[in-house]
């Protein structure tokens, strides 16, 4: 095979647009760009039930995206559920008496830690816990509930 | 009944010779890479014949599946209401598992037999033979480039296939099917991590370029010379090459998936 600057060329121009396409994906496909690029913070909230909150579910406050759920383990002790929320350090004035609450995104939707801002003048850091916190509404309980109240009304 | 047990050991053991042949064949290739890398003309020209001539097929099949799969996707989530996941069935789809086994079968039949061809001719003709005579190692000069540039091409064309289908997701999509193109893609975003995904899509694409360039070049150094040998040899890169191919797949989604 002889060697000719069209083949150089051409070979150059594969490798190119296999990186363009790996970039491609990278960027535009995957949350890469999303989430990497700015640093965070830490802080911790517990929960007497988490619902079905998984690692890398969103957290919001005012329905924007601040950052994610990094850990959700069980307290042997106080029987709750702690979840660490990692938290875009751009968004590091939200007052420490700020609240935590678990939602569904929608009827079907995947479940999110949404952030209530309280009045207070310290904000919260690296490291510090969210006192308040309300937890998942499980659809069960709340239909169970709903039944035996409809039961009380009709004696 | 004995010459049923008969068979059954010569088989096995021609099996585990040939198992014994490759592993030594593919040791003298990775300790040849090292020369190649001396010689990057070499590289270079395979990498146009394996990559480059590759490019047309996996572009082309990319959009196709892409497309097919928008529209498969849409009628059957349109049932659900839930068109606007369009991206998301489509992407994930194409990244982890169409993207890296399709083209690698497509590797498989347009460069893998090609090589194979290749190398049991130059057998066949006994140009390797030759070579050993002018002192030239066959296996650094005609080997481990062409092993080499499968290994290097693989994962760009399985990235180029999964991009390329995504787009072709996009056309029919929202093109055709009038789903909202900015759900198509943040749904996308949203759903589909980096490192899961993206990367593990690559490292499977990087494995099947390894064993399908293995199977090729084994297939074409251990064919018979002669020209049927050299069909034969054609036959079995491509078949064996289809079934390590989708047998690691299962192996390698259950180990990256798994805990998902």
């Amino acid at each position: 095979m002889q060697h000719s600057n069209t083949q150089d060329t051409l070979v150059g121009l594969f490798v190119a647009s296999g990186l363009v396409g790996l970039f491609f994906l990278a960027m535009q496909v995957s949350n890469l760009s999303s989430f990497t690029a700015h640093d965070s913070y830490t802080v911790t909230a517990r929960f007497s039930n988490s619902g079905g909150l998984k690692v890398k579910s969103p957290v919001s406050a005012a329905g924007v995206k601040i950052g994610r759920v990094t850990a959700i383990s069980f307290d042997p002790k106080t029987y709750q559920s702690v979840v660490q929320l990692s938290i875009d350090k751009q968004y590091n004035t939200l007052p420490n008496d700020t609240s935590a609450s678990v939602f569904t995104a929608g009827l079907l939707g995947e479940q999110y830690v949404n952030l209530d801002a309280g009045g207070s003048d310290d904000f919260l850091t690296e490291g510090s816990e969210i006192e308040i916190t309300q937890s998942a509404i499980i659809l069960e309980k709340a239909l169970g509930q709903f039944l035996f109240k409809s039961a009380e009304e009709k004696k | 009944m004995t010459e049923f047990l008969q068979q059954l050991g010569k088989n096995t053991h021609t099996s585990f010779t040939k198992l014994g042949r490759a592993s030594f064949f593919l040791l003298q290739t990775l300790s040849g890479i090292l020369s190649v890398l001396a010689r990057p003309r070499l590289l270079l020209n395979q990498l146009y014949s394996v990559g480059v001539l590759s490019f047309l097929i996996i572009t082309i099949s990319g959009l196709f599946v892409g497309m097919v799969l928008g529209l498969q996707g849409y009628y059957i989530l349109s049932d659900f209401g839930a068109e606007e996941t369009l991206g998301v069935m489509v992407a994930a789809s194409l990244v982890r598992e169409l993207g890296p086994v399709v083209s690698a079968l497509l590797f498989a039949g347009r460069a893998g037999s090609a090589l194979t061809a290749e190398i049991g001719l130059m057998k066949a003709t006994e140009q390797l033979s030759g070579m050993e005579m002018m002192a030239v190692d066959p296996i650094k000069r005609i080997i481990s480039p062409r092993f080499l540039a499968g290994l290097l091409s693989m994962p760009l064309l399985a990235a180029l296939f999964s991009a390329i289908g995504i787009i072709g997701g996009q056309l029919v999509g929202s093109g055709l099917l009038g789903v909202d193109e900015g759900a198509y893609w943040s749904q996308m975003q949203s759903n589909l991590d980096f490192k899961d995904d993206i990367i593990n899509g690559v490292i499977k694409s990087i494995v099947f370029g390894f064993v399908t360039s293995w199977i090729a070049l084994f297939e074409g150094y251990d064919a018979i010379p002669t020209s049927e040998g050299v069909s034969r040899a054609t036959t079995r890169t491509v078949v064996n090459s289809a079934f390590t191919i989708l047998g690691l797949d299962f192996i390698l989604t259950a180990l990256m998936f798994g805990d998902n």
